[in-house]
């Protein structure tokens, strides 16, 4: 292991690359939590934060002093009432939680989703709103797993600060595919459905292995790429189309058994070229 | 030789010397006497000391005594014993960290091993103070890093923490035991990092509401391996995801581990594995309390079972984003528990009553609004032990629902009797309610009532609420803390002022009507430590009125009332030992900090070491 690696440093990891903000607080280089909350879900108009304050020309109220004894009228004013920017954060993080459940179709503002990847040590989460297509979605994708080996997290936990583009490679080949879990609690792959019908659908993300994605849709396009002809792949999903539907039942049940699918999946096949004969 | 010879041939040598001498005012240190020694022998060259005797002896004696007002008072009789205090001074309590400089404090203090630091004023929460305003933590680090190099507790809330100052805190001090931060800012994950890889007797690392930046740093990997001296770990307030299995990892090699605080990224099942490992835990923070993925059907855990494992658990927090069919698996643990925090979960009273039924040794209760007026009636009903009781607004607006009310607050009032310190925010309020609460708990040291309208009279009369709390500071012999709202005009000060003998701190919003009302607290309260004051009619008048009173003070703020610069500086120049600060409330303002005369927020504490030189070029010191 490369011993600078394993050196504890005090700047964000990565060096140069720091994560996108929507807008950096003057203090340090901290990003304060405001920022990582999606600042459309703050409920209150009273906003929070290093940032907001410099944002928000909030009215300071000095009319009112003149006549204290009418109420002013009800502006929101700044920290009142006094619950402590902490405790909001928190609240309307849940409200925001709460609301993508709530929420089936895709009227709420925000879609956030758990995204896992294999030989991650955690979870993120995302919120699909965020993006306008596969190709944004990915690159903050490999931004976000990109201090990661892929498979390999030292027993101290010291991080291997790859290389962007590698990840990016690698999450476009096959080596490690994006699936993704949707209402019906199948698991499809990524990149099969228009955009907007994506983030409606999807619950959340799974960044895989490519041996394990098989079985998941992706045998029928390896039979296209194997065969090499346009009609075979129409046949092909019209008859497996059933049967995909059956294997992703049985994937869903037991999830670790692949080869078993791999097995039905081969079943299929040969019972595909026979009905062609 | 014994130390009866010892202490016989000490008294014999000290009335010789009175013969000779009179009793002589020390100015040699102490150190320097061998008649304090305690073999015994004595050195003709240094005449004895009777004063010497006595530090020796005293020295021996305060070493029991703890409490800081007692030794305050102790090093005030006269300078032998100043110095004997200061040399047996083990913890240091700082309330404002602008009142001195850290060169006074390790002139003063040769053998620290813990410090106390308070850094901004409590309005600071509430975005009433632009950032970067300042109590750094940096220059005490540095100043405490050289002089005691055997520190070993650090307790810093409302301070600006960076990294690189949790980095030189690990470098400095081998032997250092306790980390608490509590709301404070300016670090991240990476100095965590750093803290728990060095400091390898860390016993005690809490990270309570502080904003900490997620350097993407796995800081629970850098626990070193074996066997860990921690005891206490809370980390609910870092708001990134942490490696469970290592997380899982330390807490099997931490034998002592009693508290555990996770946060949100914990789920229901992770949370479930910890329990398994540390059966030991007494305070635990719950983390999501959600499952991670869909319930499977066959395989859950038995929460309820990890519950019943963990007998010693009495104090349960966190449920930050609990799922309502789990909340029963805490069933187990009701009994014991003595202090619930529910104060991030959104509980309705049908979801309450089932836990807080079994609760009966409950002191502390922390809760959402959402519970209602029922749910506070069903905690009287059973919670009769109840010490403290804060009830947070789910909804934190003006004219937001308002589930809870004068009702709540009063079955409060009749079922936990022994009640001391409430924290109530609701939408509306009687004086009926207020003064039934003075009346049935006689113990309260803390009465905050937060009325979320401003200027809300009582909702029921359409008086204001002075009456009501009149009669708190009048039948709450022992209040200590008042925070007032609703509709309040200069009658409610005048009471506070008769009666609120024993305040410390008082917090006032958008109430009184004129400067009379200050000038009734500042007068009438003898121990008023804290005033903090916003968006009230009181102006120059009224801030000369405590003139006499500042210099006795910790700090006074007043934000958005009617005072004009002219007055501030009345006061800046009539007490020199006082430092007084003057900002708005944007931190953009470089050249004009102060438009025309009117100031937007006054900030005034006293200081041994005068103004500080770190003030942001916002703030004008007058």
């Amino acid at each position: 292991m490369n011993l600078k690696e394993t050196e504890l440093c005090l700047g964000l990891p990565g060096g140069a690359e720091s994560v996108e903000s929507p807008a950096k607080s003057g203090v340090g280089n901290k990003r304060g939590f405001s920022e990582t909350v999606d600042l459309k879900l703050n409920l209150q108009s009273n906003k929070q934060g290093p940032v907001d304050l410099n944002v928000n020309g909030s009215p300071k109220e000095k009319t009112f002093l003149k006549d204290p004894s009418k109420p002013p009228a009800k502006a929101q004013v700044v920290g009142w009432p006094p619950v402590r920017n902490y405790r909001k954060n928190v609240m309307a993080n849940q409200k925001s939680g709460e609301a993508e459940e709530a929420m089936s179709s895709g009227g709420g503002t925000v879609a956030f989703v758990k995204v896992s990847m294999d030989g991650a040590p955690y979870l993120r989460k995302v919120d699909l709103k965020m993006y306008k297509s596969y190709k944004d979605l990915s690159d903050a994708l490999a931004k976000m797993f990109s201090s990661f080996t892929m498979g390999s997290y030292g027993a101290q936990g010291m991080i291997d600060f790859m290389n962007e583009s590698k990840v990016m490679d690698l999450l476009n080949s096959s080596e490690y595919v994006p699936s993704y879990e949707d209402k019906d609690g199948d698991w499809m792959l990524v990149g099969d459905v228009p955009w907007p019908m994506f983030v409606e659908s999807c619950k959340r993300l799974r960044i895989m292995k490519g041996s394990e994605a098989i079985g998941l849709g992706t045998f029928s396009f390896l039979f296209v790429s194997l065969s090499g002809s346009f009609f075979f792949p129409i046949m092909f999903l019209l008859l497996f189309h059933p049967i995909g539907f059956q294997l992703q039942e049985r994937w869903r049940s037991s999830r670790t058994d692949h080869e078993q699918i791999k097995k039905q999946g081969q079943y299929a096949l040969i019972f595909f070229f026979l009905v062609l004969l | 030789m014994t130390e009866e010879d010892s202490s016989a041939k000490m008294s014999e040598d000290v009335e010789r010397y009175l013969k000779l001498n009179p009793p002589c005012s020390s100015s040699s240190s102490s150190s320097a006497v061998a008649f304090a020694n305690k073999s015994g022998t004595f050195k003709s060259s240094s005449p004895p000391c009777p004063e010497h005797v006595l530090e020796n002896v005293l020295e021996s004696v305060l070493q029991f005594l703890t409490s800081r007002c007692d030794r305050n008072a102790v090093s005030l009789v006269c300078k032998s014993w100043y110095r004997v205090e200061a040399q047996t001074r083990f913890e240091v309590f700082i309330g404002n960290c602008y009142s001195l400089s850290p060169a006074r404090l390790t002139h003063r203090f040769k053998g620290l091993r813990s410090i106390v630091l308070k850094g901004k004023p409590r309005f600071a929460d509430f975005n009433l103070m632009p950032p970067n305003w300042g109590a750094q933590f940096a220059p005490w680090v540095v100043a405490t890093a050289k002089a005691y190099p055997w520190l070993e507790k650090v307790h810093l809330k409302r301070m600006f923490v960076t990294d690189d100052d949790l980095a030189l805190l690990a470098d400095s001090f081998p032997g250092f035991k306790e980390l608490t931060l509590v709301c404070c800012e300016g670090f991240g994950t990476s100095g965590i990092a750093v803290v728990a890889n060095k400091c390898r007797q860390l016993k005690v690392l809490d990270l309570v509401e502080s904003e900490v930046t997620d350097d993407e740093v796995d800081w629970i990997s850098c626990f070193p391996e074996g066997e860990s001296p921690l005891e206490s770990l809370s980390f609910d307030c870092v708001e990134s995801p942490i490696n469970f299995n290592a997380l899982e990892g330390l807490v099997v090699r931490s034998p002592f581990l009693k508290k555990l605080r996770t946060n949100r990224f914990v789920s229901l099942e992770e949370l479930h594995r910890l329990m398994v490992r540390a059966p030991q835990l007494t305070s635990l923070g719950t983390g999501s309390f959600s499952p991670d993925n869909a319930p499977q059907g066959e395989q859950l855990p038995d929460y309820a079972a990890a519950f019943l494992a963990c007998k010693s658990i009495v104090c349960l927090s966190g449920f930050r984003e609990f799922r309502p069919e789990y909340l029963l698996a805490i069933s187990p643990v009701c009994a014991n528990l003595t202090s619930l925090n529910f104060s991030y979960a959104n509980i309705s009273p049908h979801m309450l009553n089932p836990i807080i039924r079994n609760c009966h040794n409950i002191r502390v209760f922390w809760a959402l609004d959402s519970i209602r007026d029922e749910g506070l009636q069903a905690v009287a009903a059973t919670c009769k032990e109840l010490r403290e009781l804060r009830i947070f607004p789910f909804d934190p607006r003006e004219d937001s629902e308002g589930p809870v009310s004068g009702v709540g607050l009063q079955a409060i009032s009749e079922g936990c009797r022994k009640l001391e310190s409430i924290l109530y925010f609701c939408q509306r309020m009687t004086n009926e309610a207020v003064t039934a609460m003075s009346e049935n708990c006689p113990q309260l040291t803390v009465f905050r009532l937060c009325i979320m309208g401003r200027h809300r009279p009582d909702h029921v009369t359409g008086k204001p609420m002075d009456d009501g709390f009149g009669a708190i500071v009048k039948n709450c012999k022992k209040l200590t803390r008042l925070a007032v709202s609703g509709l309040l005009t200069d009658e409610a000060f005048s009471y506070i002022g008769e009666y609120g003998k024993l305040i410390r701190t008082l917090s006032v919003a958008f109430a009184g009507n004129s400067d009379k009302a200050l000038r009734y607290v500042l007068e009438g309260c003898p121990k008023l430590q804290k005033l903090e004051i916003r968006d009230s009619p009181f102006g120059d008048a009224g801030l000369r009125s405590g003139m006499h009173r500042y210099c006795n003070m910790r700090f006074v703020w007043l934000s958005s009332c009617v005072l004009s610069l002219g007055g501030c500086r009345d006061v800046a120049q009539a007490l020199p030992n006082v430092v007084v600060e003057v900002f708005g409330s944007d931190g953009d303002d470089d050249d004009d900090t102060v438009t025309g005369d009117y100031v937007e927020t006054l900030y005034l504490y006293r200081s041994l070491d005068g103004p500080r030189k770190d003030a942001p070029k916002f703030v004008t010191i007058l």
